[in-house]
């Protein structure tokens, strides 16, 4: 019999209103308390129930706080903080006993998550924190409960891998946003629309990937240095090439990596004075081609390979989920971004490409 | 006319399909019950190992029963005769005198008759060959190709055997289309063996021509659009974007599907295209759907005709002939001739509507639209794509329910489910990827009356009401058609069965209890 985990972190949201960009600050809830603040969260979550429970009577499993309407077993500590520790130790204790995780939070709640899924659960975000760069948040709350409903109904349970994404709250705090690719996440296949990215029905993204990759290894050159960026898409790729990191990037030359999680200044080495091509994919549910994620792709590096050409490859459907219609650089330096915006083609399958405004 | 939802409402009996409790065929047998036994029908004849030892397991029964059965099924899958607003399709009415003509006039032909002995359909032939060229300004039509993708890959071939010609294929490699183009184009021009770069929409709801700019050179090989686009929008830039791909040294093909708005308003060939694709089954009146017989007219102008597939209906004289003759040919898209009744059927429709008939058709359908477009735009819940821009939209609006399913949880697939309960066809939502969420694309061309579309427009208002009222109202819809929304057993291979053989392996349990 299938069950849901359903994980409500009570302060997400809270930074939101008190105008801050997150609620990772340790005594953000007491802070919220003197304000006289409630978090959204338990309530968007009880919304997402109360959808789930027309497709679905399973058993829920919620914690560490509980949704103030609807039927579920608690689990984990009792609590009222909601601190990262809580959020893991619930996921921890649903771990072999659920077979989704609904969660209200944002980002940071996200990445929590992944930290204790150790047995790799697919999870669902209903969107209630400040940040939501991640892909595994679903559009409205009505909508997370309804893909969570139809998840666990469906037979064949299909998921798709996701980036999980977070600012990097010392840059922030150095006064520079930078999102950081956390993990990827294991989510239910987004067949409706009802994720972030309102994509469309059956088109196979899948395939058209794995077309576009196999196409793109086809065409590959001896003696240029590929540069590979991070992210799910970008695996498949580097895996081709006999494995890579994930989150990293990685460098590639003859038909195999030959460099993994490299960082900027071993980078600038490596490209320097060579014909260099880099491969980078849509990071997360925001646009983002340069500076959220692969950061290690500096100026510098782009400068030291001697501005070279830039490859994306990226599923149609994550593409037409981006509003406005758009891709986005911010490497941090201005003039570098003014001078790479225009329109770049996208690999979106085996000899299809679509043309994105790229803006800074 | 469809009467008002008004009275609709007020009839407690409402609208409501058949509906049968109807067994499988084979759940219907009774041994010994037949229809007519020929007593001297031959056996026939097969070689010795040919011959089936026992005979096929066939359901036993009568011929009345038979025709019962499947009239049952055909009342319950076929019933519906709503209204139908069916965008980026264009679907109107065939006019039933359309299925006599041919039956009186084609049905005892066929294409290996000599060419002397088919000189009415040939010359039928070349005056709609003629008729077309007028509409477009090309110079030869075809009609071999079976549909609208197929007339668009003919197009993928001719550019092929075009740049071949001029030893420019290696280098040509890449043919442009936009994301709101209908897909077949980027589909067939990678069948083609052509690389496909699509172009994205921005602000005024089109690629600007930057964009196009930024791709068109010397690998161009053809521009594969259609405007309006899938969304109704027209884009005033076409000149200009088929004298950039010119310069390049690419083909410009202009998709008509959706010609239904500018029928006699504008000529492809005047744009500066060098050929276009009309479709028989929709824009011209002939019968489409369900897979049947349709027809892509394919025209081009002089510098593409020597690629054109054979035969071409040619005049010799006082006579027509087929010319097979064509060394430059890039050969059969089909057999034949294509489908010759649907040309028949289009013919007739073109010569009864005429050129002011054409003019008429294609005004009244851009007036309906916008009629449509302005209910619609005061409509609870309901929003147009591209909101912020004042472009005209032509035969087709694509329009969002979002807001809808974000206040209520009910998605565009429900409400249209709810409004099959009304004698409403299911919507026409958007091709894929959507660019709008919870997408849907009316189009009412010439045929639907002011009366029609305001049923239809009150159908949606009213089941978007029910939305916010009794949202399960809604998602559990249909509740007046002959079966319910269809459940997730269709995803599960190890349930569905599409033969009874397989029916039997599956669901050994219900086969036993019977």
């Amino acid at each position: 019999m299938a069950r849901l985990g359903l994980i409500i972190n009570p302060v997400a949201g809270l930074g939101g209103a008190m105008g801050r960009k997150g609620s990772d600050e340790p005594d953000i809830a007491v802070r919220a308390s003197v304000e006289g603040r409630l978090s959204q969260s338990p309530e968007r979550a009880a919304r997402a129930l109360d959808t789930f429970r027309v497709g679905c009577s399973v058993e829920v499993l919620a914690g560490p706080v509980l949704p103030p309407r609807g039927e579920v077993t608690p689990v984990g500590p009792a609590t009222l903080l909601g601190t990262a520790a809580d959020t893991e130790a619930c996921v921890r204790e649903m771990q072999g006993k659920v077979d989704l995780i609904l969660f209200a939070g944002g980002d940071g709640t996200a990445r929590d998550i992944c930290a204790a899924n150790s047995g790799g659960i697919p999870i669902l975000g209903i969107p209630s924190g400040v940040k939501m760069h991640s892909g595994v948040f679903a559009r409205s709350p009505e909508r997370a409960g309804r893909l969570a409903a139809d998840f666990l109904t469906d037979p064949l349970r299909r998921t798709e891998m996701v980036e999980v994404l977070d600012l990097d709250e010392e840059e922030r705090r150095a006064g520079r946003l930078s999102a950081r690719l956390y993990t990827v996440a294991r989510t239910p296949l987004n067949r409706r629309g009802d994720r972030q990215n309102p994509k469309a029905g059956s088109s196979d993204t899948v395939g058209e990937m794995d077309g576009a990759i196999a196409a793109y290894l086809r065409a590959m050159k001896t003696e240029t240095l590929y540069l590979l960026g991070p992210g799910a898409t970008m695996k498949v790729l580097k895996d081709r090439l006999g494995g890579g990191s994930l989150l990293g990037v990685d460098l590639a030359e003859g038909g195999r990596i030959t460099g993994i999680d490299l960082d900027e200044h071993t980078l600038i080495e490596r490209v320097a004075g060579r014909k260099v091509r880099i491969v980078v994919t849509v990071v997360g549910g925001q646009g983002f081609v340069l500076g959220r994620g692969n950061q290690q792709i500096s100026p510098a590096v782009l400068r030291a390979a001697g501005m070279p050409r830039i490859d994306v490859i990226c599923g149609a459907d994550k593409l037409a989920g981006l509003n406005p219609q758009e891709l986005t650089i911010d490497t941090g330096d201005p003039a570098l971004d003014s001078r790479l915006s225009g329109y770049w083609p996208v690999i979106t399958g085996p000899g299809r490409s679509l043309v994105m405004r790229v803006v800074a | 006319m469809t009467a008002s939802l008004k009275n609709y409402l007020e009839n407690s009996n409402g609208y409501h399909a058949a509906k049968w409790s109807e067994p499988v065929v084979m759940e219907m047998t009774g041994t010994g019950r037949r229809g007519v036994v020929f007593e001297d029908a031959p056996a026939p004849k097969l070689p010795g190992k040919a011959a089936r030892k026992n005979a096929p397991v066939l359901p036993e029964v009568t011929e009345h029963d038979a025709l019962r059965h499947y009239l049952h099924l055909s009342q319950m899958t076929l019933g519906m005769m709503g209204v139908s607003l069916f965008g980026t399709c264009t679907m109107k009415y065939n006019p039933r005198i359309g299925e006599r003509a041919t039956s009186e006039h084609l049905k005892k032909l066929h294409p290996l008759q000599e060419a002397e002995t088919l000189q009415g359909v040939l010359e039928l032939y070349d005056n709609f060959s003629d008729f077309l060229c007028e509409v477009s300004g090309m110079d030869q039509f075809i009609f071999q190709a079976g549909g609208g993708a197929d007339a668009a890959y003919t197009h993928a071939c001719l550019t092929r055997a075009y740049h071949a010609s001029r030893g420019e294929l290696q280098q040509r490699d890449q043919i442009i289309t936009t994301i709101q183009t209908h897909p077949c184009s980027p589909a067939t021009a990678n069948t083609a063996g052509f690389e496909v770069i699509t172009l994205s929409l921005e602000e005024n709801g089109y690629p600007s021509i930057e964009q196009l700019k930024s791709v068109v050179g010397p690998r161009t090989a053809a521009l594969m659009v259609n405007n309006p686009d899938d969304m109704g929008i027209y884009n005033p830039d076409i000149k200009e974007w088929v004298k950039i791909v010119h310069e390049a040294g690419g083909l410009c093909f202009y998709d008509h599907a959706n010609f239904n708005g500018v029928m006699s308003r504008l000529r492809a060939r005047e744009l500066g295209f060098d050929a276009c694709m009309f479709m028989l089954h929709k824009t011209f009146g002939a019968p489409k759907g369900g897979g049947g017989p349709a027809v892509g007219a394919y025209g081009c102008a002089e510098h593409l005709v020597p690629f054109l597939p054979a035969p071409v209906v040619k005049k010799d004289g006082d006579s027509y002939v087929l010319d097979e003759d064509r060394p430059q040919s890039i050969g059969r898209v089909r057999e034949f001739w294509g489908n010759a009744p649907q040309v028949m059927k289009a013919y007739a429709w073109a010569r009864a509507m005429g050129a002011e008939g054409l003019r008429e058709a294609a005004d009244i359908s851009v007036l309906a639209n916008n009629y449509m477009d302005w209910r619609l735009g005061k409509t609870k819940g309901v929003s147009r794509s591209n909101p912020g821009i004042d472009a005209p939209r032509m035969e087709m609006t694509r329009h969002s329910v979002d807001q809808v399913t974000q206040d209520t949880g009910c998605t565009v697939f429900e409400i249209s489910n709810r409004m099959t309960d009304f004698g409403i066809d299911a919507l026409w939502l958007s091709h894929e990827p959507w660019l709008v969420p919870e997408p849907f694309t009316p189009e009412a061309g010439e045929l639907w009356s002011k009366e029609d579309i305001d049923y239809w427009i009150d159908v949606l208002e009213h089941v978007i009401a029910e939305a916010y009222e009794d949202a399960d109202l809604v998602k559990t819809a249909p509740h007046n058609g002959p079966i319910k929304a269809l459940t997730s057993a269709l995803d599960e291979p190890s349930v569905w069965a599409t033969t009874w053989r397989a029916y039997e392996r599956k669901h050994p349990s219900k086969i036993a209890a019977e």
